[in-house]
């Protein structure tokens, strides 16, 4: 469209622009506003029709006026992809933040990306191996997954996501992972600590950085996570890699989504937050996974914290609806000075059961992880009633079931920051901290394994 | 008033156009796109119009073309097997046109239209033909006859009708008055089709869940409700009920939920026997798959898209069972749509008409007497997701209302892997009264009563538990310990179920039975044997017992099972002399 200067700005309310008589806008349309100082700020169309358009600013509204110009660009929001991506570091709406270059573009990407058609999706079922046992053992990671951290405030989720994107590997071979990483609202404290510990891996040169910081703009937030997963497809469906997107903090970008809502005057559903928030946060997760005739793929970390520790706060309770499980922190375990502190009782994996087995993981792992499970949660559970009524009335099993749960937590959770068990030594060590039980107890087992794998059989 | 309009606004998936002569419900094509929507509400000249695609860069002023028809599904040979999105597009047509991506303003036919099918007619020249009634029939699978069936609303006299191959659009019949019979008929989604009665449902749906058939049944005909917190196996419980219930034919619809998920059923489903027909299990399968990123307002439209084949097949005669995973995701489509028409809202931000919604999808499960007078029946099994697993939100509320079986899912069993997570306490059927008699002809004559003490098990072990919860197990008498045993048995060897272990996934229900009987039986012998001096510990820890709970993953069990329980009691009554 024609590069026509508006000014017909009636209302400005919080990050939205209201403005009348222009020529039809496109939905979506991209958007410049230009301040009576010559500063330029970015927007898109949320709702266009012949007499009012409504535009959401990035940048917040502060300065403008009834006599900023505005412009509409003909285009929805794209962002410049090439291969150069790798190794830059970008702010929230996709400028460069390093004193690099601009990108020099190959194509221009749509950043909402369309759905993957779930009939050309391929059923991910390449285990990643992270050398973290709580996750490999008992929810087991896949290529082209996303299994989001649901931690909360003061807990080491950063540690355990760089850990991750540390270690992460196929069992079997060294094809590495591009980090895609994706700042939303985080403190500029928390974004060096990750970028330190890229650089001090040498993973920068292998990672795309989007970064939007707490004093940065609010609404940017909305976009930034989309330009992610836009360099992420690129990179996996066009050019072949595996892309591990970790974006944090997903709860600042609901809050974003909210404040968007707020100002639209919209009919809030749960705690304020949009009746279209599953839609829009499914927009995201769902931009996971491994396509057909494709090679590359997309496995997705989100991170979020649960306000006031609530797994049913809404930010987690939807994320657990759309993605493929999720891997709780537990400010208890770290607490008692564990890490990684994952509870693995309400984490899980969905994906686990197409990925662990004879051919990829090891025959027993199934059984070793649900007898593990099972072994720990009536252990937990009985450290309620030995509260009350002490360890002398608990009955043989129980008590030994008791302790498991404390052999569990030391000996399984714990392991340094460092530290890269292979699937083998994760599964072993199982093995040797059940032995505590009488196998009589172990009733999830098939006699077979308990033949095979029982260390008083070997 | 033409039947073209012009786009006045446009507010993400909804889209108002002026000009235009429309009524409710008429299906438009939006833009130069030919986006396809549907009206959903009229202001003096403005239409409303719901868009089932996205709506990035569309203009106001472009042009909307009324088609001036309903929202319908197509519906002949050619349906089973097939994987549709929200408005019966099939996904694998899609990706021809348009790649592994969804993009938009791609029309595709429900099947292929050029396809020859063997017709084979039934009636003959002359005959009187009534609404409903089957005029031919095409074999569509191995396992299933497709009835081509004289649309509702025509009837007359057979003027001519041939056999042999047609594709689906030629004419097959001709009646007295000149109307022309197809193999495929339209209906409108959201209308209910017709039938001349509903019957009481007698029969159950056979799932082989052991907790679903033994302890709270559901009716073929009937409607079901699976509440349950993220992680709790929904899915899975669904993808069960998909795989080896005893329906006929199976519509699956994937509404609003994860692709991953959906890829995985598509992947797995040819692969799968129907236990009851030995058969891939597609041949009888209709899939509806409207991922959470797919737009919204086709995620509305599936369920009817769904039920409205499944009442198609119905007609035919057939046992049809309908998933619905999840009805949560489609109520959030009607509030997301009822929000952006910005409606007063009922509760939690959900439009005051979601429980009237949710009630007319349920009504229309049932067990009919067809026009044709057959027997055929509708079962919803509908998931719920409620917020933070909390059931008195008003999706979960609304469903409850309707539905005559309830089968709660617990998040403390999914994180004890306590799966199908299904709690015994809370869970409950409308049916026995109804299903009792089919079971006493069918399994066993004192089936109900074994269920009675069954379930009555489970209920002293929950009010014994909270004893135990004060003051341990050992301060218990013996004999209760036994009963705790006893239902720990239930719920480890009985209620417990591998949906991926390839022997435990399906029992039968005659295996059902004794399973249940087993657990009696060793309750009876540990009594007797207590009761002449032997010790509890002894007879909880006897090897054969062992033996016959480790057996349910063995093929053959339903043959070994009562040798297994009689060595048990054999051993237990050993248990007394060794004293």
């Amino acid at each position: 469209m024609s590069g026509k200067e508006y000014r017909t700005i009636t209302d400005v309310k919080g990050p939205l622009v209201f403005l009348n008589k222009t020529e039809p806008v496109a939905f979506g349309e991209i958007v410049t506003i230009r301040l009576s100082d010559g500063s330029i700020k970015n927007g898109q169309v949320l709702d266009t029709s012949d007499d009012l358009v409504i535009v959401q600013v990035f940048e917040g509204t502060a300065k403008i006026n009834r006599e900023s110009g505005v412009t509409f660009m003909g285009d929805v929001f794209k962002l410049p992809v090439s291969t150069e991506l790798v190794g830059r570091i970008l702010d929230g709406a996709g400028r460069p933040r390093d004193g690099g270059p601009a990108i020099v573009a190959e194509e221009n990407a749509d950043i909402i990306g369309a759905a993957i058609n779930p009939y050309s999706r391929q059923s991910p079922h390449d285990f990643i191996q992270t050398g973290i046992s709580a996750i490999d053992c008992c929810t087991t990671l896949v290529r082209g997954q996303k299994l989001p951290i649901f931690s909360a405030s003061g807990l080491p989720h950063n540690d355990i996501a760089l850990q991750i994107a540390r270690q992460a590997k196929l069992k079997g071979s060294d094809e590495e992972f591009i980090v895609v990483f994706c700042a939303m609202g985080i403190t500029a404290e928390e974004y060096n600590f990750f970028r330190s510990d890229l650089e001090r891996t040498g993973a920068l040169e292998n990672a795309v950085l989007f970064v939007n910081l707490a004093d940065d703009p609010a609404v940017e937030r909305i976009i930034t996570p989309r330009l992610a997963l836009t360099a992420a497809e690129y990179l996996a469906f066009e050019k072949d890699y595996h892309v591990l997107v970790i974006y944090t903090d997903m709860t600042n970008y609901c809050d974003a989504l909210r404040q968007i809502g707020a100002a639209r005057e919209e009919v809030p559903g749960r705690r304020g937050y949009p009746g279209y928030m599953y839609t829009d946060l499914a927009m995201l997760y769902e931009r996971a996974g491994i396509v057909k005739g494709k090679k590359g793929s997309i496995t997705q970390f989100p991170i979020l914290t649960m306000p006031g520790d609530d797994i049913t706060h809404p930010i987690p309770d939807l994320s657990g609806y759309i993605t493929e499980g999720q891997i709780v922190i537990s400010r208890e375990l770290h607490q008692q000075g564990i890490y990684p502190p994952i509870n693995v009782l309400p984490s899980l994996s969905r994906l686990m059961g197409s990925c662990i087995g004879e051919k990829t993981t090891r025959e027993d792992h199934k059984s070793v992880s649900d007898q593990m499970y099972a072994a720990y949660a009536q252990g937990r559970e009985l450290r309620g009633l030995v509260a009350i009524v002490g360890e002398d009335a608990l009955n043989e099993r129980d008590k030994q079931l008791l302790d498991f749960s404390g052999i569990f937590e030391d000996k399984f959770l714990r392991q340094t920051r460092d530290e890269d068990r292979s699937i083998d030594e994760t599964l072993d060590l199982c093995w040797n901290l059940m032995s505590s039980i009488d196998t009589k107890y172990l009733v999830r087992f098939d006699q077979k394994w308990i033949e095979k794998y029982h260390p008083d059989n070997k | 008033m033409s039947n073209e309009g012009v786009i006045y606004r446009i507010s993400g998936p909804v889209v108002t156009a002026t000009g235009m002569n429309a009524a409710m419900y008429d299906v438009v094509r939006v833009g130069h796109e030919g986006l396809m929507g549907e009206v959903i509400e009229l202001h003096g000249d403005k239409a409303v119009i719901q868009v089932y695609e996205d709506t990035s860069g569309i203009r106001p002023g472009e042009p909307v073309l009324n088609t001036e028809e309903t929202l319908s599904v197509s519906l002949g040979p050619g349906l089973l097997t097939q994987i549709y999105d929200g408005i019966q597009r099939p996904l694998a047509t899609l990706e021809e046109v348009m790649g592994v991506f969804i993009t938009r303003g791609v029309d595709a036919d429900a099947f292929d239209l050029e396809k020859k099918w063997t017709f084979e007619a039934v009636v003959g020249k002359g005959d009187e033909l009534a609404s409903g009634q089957v005029i031919g029939h095409v074999q569509e699978t191995e396992t299933i006859v497709h009835k081509i069936m004289v649309p509702p609303g025509k009837s007359g006299k057979v003027k001519s009708i041939k056999s042999g191959d047609f594709n689906v659009t030629q004419t097959v019949c001709t009646l007295d008055d000149g109307t022309e019979l197809q193999m495929m008929q339209k209906w409108p989604v959201r209308s209910p089709r017709p039938y001349r009665q509903k019957y009481a449902p007698d029969t159950p749906l056979v799932t082989g869940m052991r907790i679903l058939d033994f302890l709270f049944p559901l009716a073929k005909g009937g409607a079901a409700g699976i509440p349950g917190p993220f992680g709790s196996g929904k899915t899975v419980t669904q993808q069960s009920l998909a795989k080896y219930s005893d329906a006929q034919l199976v519509v699956y619809i994937g509404c609003g939920e994860r692709g991953n998920e959906m890829t995985e059923v598509l992947d797995e489903f040819p692969h799968l026997i129907d236990p009851n027909t030995g058969k891939p299990l597609m041949n009888r399968t209709v899939m509806i798959a409207n991922t959470s990123n797919m737009p919204v307002a086709a995620r509305e439209a599936s369920v009817y898209t769904g039920i409205t084949i499944a009442e198609y097949f119905r007609d035919m005669g057939y046992d049809v069972a309908l998933m619905a995973d999840s009805t949560s995701r489609w109520a959030e489509a009607m509030r997301e749509i009822s929000s952006r028409l910005e409606e007063m809202p009922g509760e939690e931000g959900y439009p005051a008409y979601l429980s009237s919604r949710i009630a007319e999808f349920y009504e229309r499960a049932g067990r009919v007497e067809t026009l044709n007078g057959d027997d055929g029946s509708v079962t919803v099994i509908g998931a719920v997701s409620p917020p933070g697993g909390d059931i008195s939100e008003p999706v979960s509320q609304g469903t409850l209302r309707i539905v005559k079986v309830f089968w709660g899912l617990d998040a403390g069993l999914a994180r004890q892997r306590h799966f199908p997570a299904i709690n015994w306490l809370n869970s409950y059927s409308l049916y026995p009264q109804s299903l009792d008699q089919w079971f006493r002809d069918n399994i066993a004559q004192d089936f109900p009563e074994i269920r009675t003490q069954v379930s009555g098990l489970l209920q002293i072990e929950s009010e014994l538990q909270e004893i135990v919860q004060l003051v341990g197990s050992d301060a218990l008498p013996v004999d209760q310990q036994l009963t705790l045993e006893v239902a720990r048995m239930i719920r480890e060897f009985f209620l417990q179920q591998n949906g991926f272990h390839e022997v435990d996934a399906y029992c039968d229900i005659n295996l059902q039975y004794k399973m249940a009987k087993a657990i009696l039986s060793f309750q009876e012998s540990a009594k007797s044997a207590m009761a002449s001096g032997a010790q509890l510990n002894d007879v909880v820890n006897v090897q054969s017992r062992t033996d016959l709970m480790r057996g349910r993953f063995e093929k053959g069990y339903i043959d070994d099972i009562d040798d297994m329980v009689k060595k048990m009691t054999a051993e237990i009554a050993g248990t007394v002399e060794g004293n």
